[in-house]
């Protein structure tokens, strides 16, 4: 047995590259309350002081400084430090903290935007460079697109694709590096490769083949980074500090690397516990040095950044990284999974102030310690900082080893990877229904041309006929055009570290999403159950409607209405299903927008629930604001009903409720949101935002950003810093439905 | 059997209501005319929309769960659920079948055969006292106290647990003798679990004018903190707990 392993219970992680192996057989559940915990220390408050401080000025010039020559990667930058005196966990994805790196292989194009929008501009060699000599990820896509990809993504009713900056949602096994050390990955990805000699090399192959040695060449500058700081990562972590820094030495490598939307953690917490209670068993550190770590481990993650151009910050708004790291959830065996470290990483929001990042996910089972549950619920109760997501139902698709990678995707540690689909716009195909494939904004022949529908009121048989039709034409180019985006990503931007970190075999899932849920719903059951009037303009496109009558609305627990919801859903998964993936890749269905409803909103004419053009979508699988009348609960059954097994890829809902509405005092409050998420969780709903606030604390913080710079809140599957939002989207937040009977 | 009840609304997140999680139902119809009332739409016995008692419950099973895990149930409050003592009655008991917790919101003022039937099927009782002095009382909500205080008698002979509440108005509910008169009475009253005081707010009062009625409390002030703790304090002389919403 390696030293570094000493005291360990042996298994077939010494052996085998197996995590999950060496979590079950080592880790120690933990059944308590939150009265172990401890305060910051003076090194942390010092350290975090300088880090506010640098956020502040990042935040009223919008960036604190970027790269504007050298390409960002591994090994690019020699070490940077914020304060090393006190700082305990050490690296920074550039030479400065929260200076912002480029990553010109996903598109030099919108890295040259992205700099001149904050005022630096883009050294003439560099672009020249990866214009002329080296091909990026944007440029092979759009030397494959067809013309019906392009009006597709132009017109709106398929956007937010990865298709010019990197794809993300990739978590690679970070913990791998602490436990077994960067050697024994080499060697393991060498004997992989060796495996690949064979009679017959075909393309996938060859791919492969050619996949592992640039994993291997990753994992070698991996080393070579650590080093920079004086660590020898090459081999496994001995102490409670190394797991902590080889784990984050593995995420940053990362992150030098790659810049895709969403660059999660995973599910680290619970396996660096192992290590902290070994430490703490042999007297090698205290309770104060642990949180410490893990303190200032946090704070790392908190300074996460990169350069990303202004549309993009309106698609995904407030500079979101998704650090997600997964908390708590159940073990196969029927043992919770909740560690004290699983408290400590919450309690970073009051040692450090509540925060956005790391997107701290718990995995909420109803069999979970309900001392824990009481702390969760308190921490959302105080902070509006964390998420939920179904473990009980994830576990039966996923295992105990899965992570969530940015808001809502499932996915099993250092087995599957998923390639992001961004998603498709269901209340523009609807619209594309009734007017014959044109867009209702431009008139344009976006879709197939077929019979648009003439008649003065919709007829629901008619609508759904033709929907069917939009959502057969849309599936196939979606899925198509998905082939190409990933295609090209493998070969230009290829995420080298973080595959080193997965075994070599890996489940694929081809993620797609869907936006306007509710808007579709609801316009359909207006149109079944009331009477919907078609306004036209002189060219005879439908561009307005006339809502005759009630019709029941989605997020009133009315089956009439949340059945047609589940159809579609169902509906639009078994036709992607149909049209064959890159790689193999299993089909997965999200229902998220992140901040995205807004711009879809803006992008889409009126739609026949009576909402106008322009108007916000609802987030995710939320019911559109105000239409929601039967209360919380009924808000949130009516989305708990949406089927996981047709959207494997997360079903996103935000919960916003004044506390006085929770209960009359904290323990009621507290002990309301336990109930109400078991209630929640044990209807099967997947995924709840929540939070705790007044809409007079928001609108202050409109007014007085100054007083709010860690008002933190959660908006479709990751939180965000409120003063961090542009107007419009601090407007949607605020008319979202409250629930404040 | 009732065929039909008159109910105002539905809510499905309750959590002031009685414990946990309540599904709470808006009765139709209320003899009183509490000055200070913030459901006056609620006072037409006439309107409302129908629901058949298994209606009615088809609506409640759909929280089980909710309420399941948070110790909830159902509180039917209104108006003045004891008006339709007979539709409640077949949805408690079809409550009681599905082991769904029921509480009653009342005033107490309706007490016949039909609301003591009720109460064996009922788990908690929310009793308004909204004076002890008569005549405040009368002035209040235009009836008078006594049957409320034989309802509570009743209550203990059958000891059915009791959260009395009482709403604190300044210049109205705020005579301190009574209040303390009210203490010294609930002492006799071991059902009384617990007493719940309930500042006085105006958020119902553009209901008063939409239905064109004229309302007097416009110019009285929320109470102060100070108020509600002096009163809690007096309430909480006979050892029973007091909670405060303010």
């Amino acid at each position: 047995m390696r030293e570094e392993w000493y005291d360990f219970n042996t298994g077939s992680w010494m052996t085998d590259i197996n995590v999950r192996s060496f979590i079950q057989h080592n880790y120690t559940p933990y059944m308590g309350d939150e009265s172990f915990l401890t305060g910051p220390t003076e090194r942390t408050l010092k350290l975090w002081e300088k880090a506010k401080a640098l956020m502040k000025e990042e935040h009223e010039k919008g960036i604190l400084e970027a790269e504007t020559s050298k390409p960002s990667s591994i090994t690019a930058f020699g070490p940077g430090y914020l304060d090393k005196e006190n700082e305990i966990i050490v690296g920074f994805q550039t030479d400065k903290p929260l200076k912002r790196g480029i990553m010109p292989n996903g598109g030099i194009r919108v890295v040259k935007k992205a700099l001149e929008a904050y005022g630096y501009s883009l050294d003439k060699k560099t672009e020249e460079i990866y214009t002329h000599n080296r091909k990026t990820h944007n440029d092979g896509v759009f030397d494959a697109y067809t013309d019906a990809m392009r009006k597709a993504r132009h017109s709106g009713i398929i956007t937010g694709l990865p298709d010019a900056y990197g794809r993300g949602r990739i978590i690679g096994d970070y913990r791998r590096v602490a436990l077994y050390g960067v050697d024994f990955l080499i060697e393991d990805k060498i004997r992989e490769k060796k495996l690949l000699e064979i009679p017959t090399l075909g393309s996938p192959d060859i791919r492969l083949r050619e996949e592992l040695s640039e994993q291997i060449k990753a994992l070698k500058e991996l080393k070579e980074m650590a080093a920079s700081y004086g660590y020898d990562i090459s081999r496994p972590a001995k102490n409670s500090f190394e797991a902590t820094q080889w784990t984050y030495f593995a995420y940053l490598g990362a992150i030098k690397e790659q810049d895709g939307a969403a660059m999660s953690l995973g599910r680290v917490s619970t396996f660096l516990d192992i290590y902290y209670e070994r430490d703490l068993r042999h007297g090698l550190i205290t309770e104060e040095e642990v949180q410490e770590l893990i303190d200032q481990f946090v704070m790392k993650l908190r300074m996460v950044r990169f350069l990303r151009t202004p549309e993009y910050n309106d698609l995904f708004s407030g500079d979101p990284t998704w650090v997600t790291e997964s908390i708590g959830g159940m073990g196969l065996d029927g043992r919770t999974l909740v560690t004290k470290t699983s408290y400590r990483i919450l309690h970073t929001l009051y040692n450090l102030g509540p925060a956005p990042e790391p997107n701290l996910t718990v995995l909420w089972s109803v069999n979970l310690p309900e001392p824990f549950k009481k702390y969760c619920a308190k921490v959302s109760i105080d902070t509006s900082s964390i998420q939920y997501e179904n473990d009980d139902i994830m576990r039966n698709y996923w295992g105990d080893d899965y992570g969530i990678a940015c808001c809502v995707s499932a996915m099993r540690i250092g087995k599957q990877m998923q390639f992001f689909g961004a998603r498709a716009n269901l209340a523009k195909a609807l619209l594309y229904a009734i007017n014959g494939g044109k867009d209702e904004k431009t008139g344009e022949q976006v879709g197939p041309m077929f019979a648009p529908i003439t008649s003065e009121y919709l007829d629901y048989d008619e609508v759904m006929t033709k929907f069917d039709q939009v959502l057969d034409w849309l599936s196939e180019l979606y899925i198509n055009t998905l082939n190409v985006i990933h295609y090209m990503h493998d070969k230009y931007n290829y995420e080298r570290l973080q595959m080193a970190l997965h075994d070599v075999n890996i489940l694929r899932t081809q993620a797609c999403g869907i936006a306007g849920l509710s808007v579709v719903a609801d316009s359909l059951s207006a149109i079944k159950h009331a009477k919907v009037k078609v306004i036209r303009n002189e060219q005879g496109l439908a561009v307005d409607y006339v809502v005759e009558g009630d019709y029941p609305a989605f997020g009133n627990n009315d089956d009439r209405v949340d059945q047609i919801a589940i159809d579609i859903v169902e509906k639009f998964m078994n036709k992607l299903k149909k049209v064959k993936t890159y790689r193999d890749a299993m089909h997965t269905l999200s229902i998220l927008t992140i901040t995205s409803n807004v711009v879809y909103g803006k992008k889409t004419g009126s739609t026949p629930d009576g909402r106008k053009a322009g108007e916000p979508f609802a987030p995710g699988a939320n019911p559109m604001h105000g239409r929601d009348k039967k209360g919380a609960i009924a808000s949130m059954a009516s989305v708990a009903k949406l089927p996981y097994k047709y959207a494997q890829d997360g079903i996103s809902y935000t919960f916003s409720i004044v506390p006085k509405a929770l209960g009359k005092n904290e323990t009621e409050r507290v002990d309301n949101l336990v109930g109400m998420l078991d209630g929640y969780f044990h209807s099967r709903g997947h995924h709840i935002n929540v939070n705790v606030f007044d809409r007079e604390t928001l609108l202050d913080a409109m007014e007085h950003p100054e007083k709010y710079p860690q008002l933190t809140i959660r908006v479709s599957g990751y939180a965000v810093n409120f003063i961090k939002l542009n107007r419009e989207q601090q407007l949607d937040v605020i008319n979202r439905t409250f629930h404040e009977r | 059997m009732a065929n039909y009840g008159r109910i105002h609304s539905l809510e499905s997140f309750g959590t002031v209501d009685g414990p946990g999680i309540r599904f709470v139902v808006f009765m139709q119809g209320c003899p009183l005319r509490c000055q200070y009332c913030h459901n006056p739409d609620t006072w037409d016995v006439n309107k409302g929309k129908e629901y058949t008692p298994q209606e009615l419950m088809n609506e409640i099973i759909k929280y089980k769960p909710y309420i399941d895990y948070s110790k909830g149930g159902v509180t039917f409050t209104g108006g003045e659920p004891l008006l339709q003592a007979d539709f409640l009655l077949e949805v408690s008991k079809l409550c009681k079948e599905k082991g769904i917790s029921v509480a009653i919101d009342t005033s107490g003022f309706i007490f016949n055969e039909k609301v003591k039937e009720l109460l064996e099927y009922t788990d908690l009782v929310l009793l308004d006292i909204k004076n002890y002095d008569p005549l405040v009382y009368k002035i209040v909500t235009g009836v008078s106290l006594s049957p409320t205080l034989k309802f509570l008698d009743y209550l203990k002979e059958k000891n059915i647990a009791t959260w009395v509440r009482y709403v604190v108005v300044p210049n109205l509910t705020d005579n301190l003798d009574a209040v303390k008169k009210l203490s010294d009475h609930l002492d006799g009253y071991p059902n009384v679990e617990k007493i719940e005081l309930l500042a006085f707010h105006k958020m119902g009062e553009y209901k008063w004018k939409e239905l064109g009625l004229e309302y007097k409390l416009t110019d009285t002030k929320e109470p102060s903190k100070e108020l509600m703790k002096q009163i809690a304090e007096i309430l909480s002389a006979n050892g029973k707990t007091v909670t405060s919403n303010k």
